[in-house]
């Protein structure tokens, strides 16, 4: 076996907010010369669709820095996630944070190795063609067979 | 400071893009070679050192310059 320091990531979640850090770590860590494969799981595949398009709420998570203070019931409203959507993607912009669509590019010009979760794809009836070109299918045991050798597993 | 082959301007870019520009631009370089990289991202200044620690290019160089932070590279 190669020295060559490995990370393993399963990834859960699909909105803006939370596609982030599976992005962020699975680059920087094979920009310092790991070897990265990230399990999508569950809505954690929406990071993986070819039109990633997605969003974020406020709605049960009080921890989300708001402009103004809003009743949860006003957050709730038609409207409001497509609005905090958009204002996030803003801000994100305006600090010079890198769009997951960039981040995903960068992971697999880095070799980072995606992926997806078979029993998800058929829980779902989701499209293979839906996703981007490159990604592998498999279940538990083939992220097991990485994993097994890995020197951190993170569960995002 | 000292001198150097090549200049990336991280000004405006957040974690993880200065890192990852960096090791984007070191691998069109040669062994030896410096890279200046300017950055405006203050948790670059950590990120730099761990990252010359961990991928054995050499920090040569790190301070600040008009408000912005600058970083001297060597390639191993």
């Amino acid at each position: 076996m190669s020295d060559q320091k490995r990370l393993a990531i399963i990834a859960t979640k699909g909105t803006l907010d939370w596609a982030y850090p599976p992005f962020i770590l699975a680059s920087t860590a094979a920009a310092l010369g790991y070897e990265v494969q990230i399990f999508w799981t569950f809505y954690g595949l929406q990071c993986m669709k070819k039109d990633m398009n997605l969003q974020v709420t406020s709605i049960g998570n009080p921890g989300m820095p708001m402009p103004m203070p809003m009743p949860v019931l006003l957050q709730a409203l038609p409207g409001m996630q497509a609005m905090m959507t958009a204002m996030m993607k803003q801000k994100m912009k305006s600090k010079g944070v890198a769009s997951l669509e960039d981040l995903r590019e960068l992971c697999i010009e880095a070799d980072v190795k995606n992926i997806a979760c078979q029993m998800t794809v058929d829980l779902f009836d989701m499209a293979p063609g839906d996703f981007i070109d490159g990604l592998e299918f498999g279940g538990a045991a083939t992220f097991f067979e990485f994993a097994g050798d890995a020197d951190i597993v993170l569960y995002i | 400071m000292a001198n150097f082959d090549q200049e990336l301007d991280a000004s405006g870019l957040n974690c993880p893009l200065p890192i990852l520009r960096a090791k984007k631009t070191l691998g069109g370089m040669e062994g030896g070679q410096v890279l200046r990289i300017v950055a405006t991202d203050p948790g670059s200044v950590k990120d730099f050192e761990a990252f010359a620690k961990q991928t054995g290019n050499e920090l040569m160089e790190s301070g600040e310059e008009g408000g912005k932070f600058v970083f001297l590279i060597k390639k191993a």
